[in-house]
């Protein structure tokens, strides 16, 4: 699982209002390489919530990332490489993710996220 | 179609190892899994600037369609229930991500995401009760509210569906109607029992010309008053025999005849077969009992 999908994944347990960022345990992580377009990266750089990226490329052990990002940065080719790393290349392959209310764990198992929620979670 | 695997078993349960494995060897539902994806992905008419999109792929198995998207250069996220077939996208090493998960708990996806989102042969399966605990209306609801909410503004999503029966269709339809989206169903080759495929084009937002249902494949200018008078023919009322007057039902009642019944008696005879010998009986009605 790529951090492009942890960052639009949010815990969807009935109940749950803020179920969004969930956090992240990493087991095993894997780098696979990815290729580059810069084009994408600035359509992806407007829906991304930054913050939560940040914290999980740092989760992730990824601390390459800056706190804010400026409309300026769009243009640095240098930034965008890290963008895009942190944000396609990095694969959480073994591990779970916490629901940040409910702290009910979704593991991840072969790269594939289990989001499958109990009967009573509906 | 006699073989709805809706109706055999649950999804999750239906899509075993062996199902997906075979699914994925088969040619020819590799060929027809490409053909409808490259449908669908054209109906959800994206901006053609050469920018790849984020996209959806509900129900993605083992990522046949997927890949008709990772092909024309689009980021995808496929969401899947049976983890069967999701080892089997794995191991074919497709380029999207894969999530674990039923739809109709509804998309666990932050609003406003996602650029468009495709299915392929699934929603249908959501018509089913499985579990005891499964409303297929909770289900239904559940999934187009979540889709819509996850959508951005003016997205569309192109879901090909197989229903069982217009009910169904309609069932489908009029959930998606009450999530929020505009559109319809676009009936391509809707003259064909065999290649007759449905796909509901769906808009996020307000109606627009952009909403605009597009054309089916293979269907004439009248395709509407078609499929309005098909809806027709299997709703129309059987008018029962026992309301006409009984002289008329006399009449129209057309019995083979003496003549008729000898003959072939005379041809069993001559088969050699046991026939009872003819009298003034023979072909004569019943008589009626209370």
């Amino acid at each position: 699982m790529r951090l492009l999908t942890h960052n639009m994944l949010s815990s969807n347990i009935k109940g749950v209002t803020n179920g969004f960022p969930l956090a992240l345990e990493v087991t095993k992580l894997v780098t696979k390489p990815v290729d580059f377009n810069p084009d994408f990266l600035k359509n992806m750089l407007l829906k991304v919530e930054w913050k939560a990226l940040v914290e999980a490329s740092r989760a992730m052990g990824y601390a390459e990332l800056p706190e804010q990002t400026e409309p300026s940065m769009v243009e640095s080719e240098e930034f965008l490489r890290k963008f895009h790393h942190a944000l396609l290349e990095l694969h959480l392959e073994e591990g779970s993710l916490v629901c940040p209310q409910t702290g009910r764990k979704f593991p991840v198992c072969k790269g594939i996220p289990n989001m499958l929620l109990h009967e009573d979670e509906v | 179609m006699s073989s709805r695997p809706e109706i055999q078993a649950p999804p999750e349960i239906f899509y075993n190892d062996d199902e997906a494995r075979k699914y994925t060897s088969s040619s020819r539902i590799i060929e027809i899994q490409a053909k409808l994806s490259e449908r669908a992905l054209e109906l959800l008419a994206l901006p053609e600037d050469g920018v790849p999109r984020l996209l959806l792929d509900i129900g993605c198995g083992s990522g046949l369609s997927g890949e008709t998207l990772t092909e024309s250069g689009h980021q995808w996220v496929g969401l899947d229930i049976s983890q069967s077939m999701l080892d089997v996208a794995v191991e074919r090493e497709v380029e999207g991500d894969l999530i674990l998960g039923d739809m109709g708990q509804g998309l666990a996806l932050r609003p406003g995401v996602v650029d468009g989102a495709i299915s392929i042969s699934a929603v249908q399966w959501l018509c089913n009760a499985d579990k005891s605990s499964h409303d297929p209306r909770k289900r239904l609801k559940a999934f187009f509210e979540s889709l819509y909410r996850s959508l951005s503004r003016g997205a569309r999503a192109v879901l090909q569906v197989y229903p069982e029966n217009v009910a169904q269709r309609e069932l489908i339809l009029s959930f998606a109607m009450r999530a929020g989206f505009a559109g319809g169903i676009v009936v391509d080759y809707p003259h064909s029992s065999k290649s007759r495929k449905e796909y509901l084009v769906l808009t996020c937002g307000p109606p627009s010309l952009s909403s605009a249902t597009p054309q089916g494949i293979g269907e004439d200018a009248d395709c509407s008053n078609d499929e309005s008078s098909e809806d027709e023919e299997n709703q129309a009322v059987c008018v029962s025999d026992r309301h006409r007057p009984r002289k008329k039902q006399k009449l129209n009642k057309k019995t083979k005849g003496r003549q008729w019944v000898l003959k072939k008696k005379e041809q069993m005879r001559k088969k050699g077969n046991a026939v009872p010998p003819d009298s003034r009986y023979t072909a004569r009605k019943r008589k009626d009992h209370f």
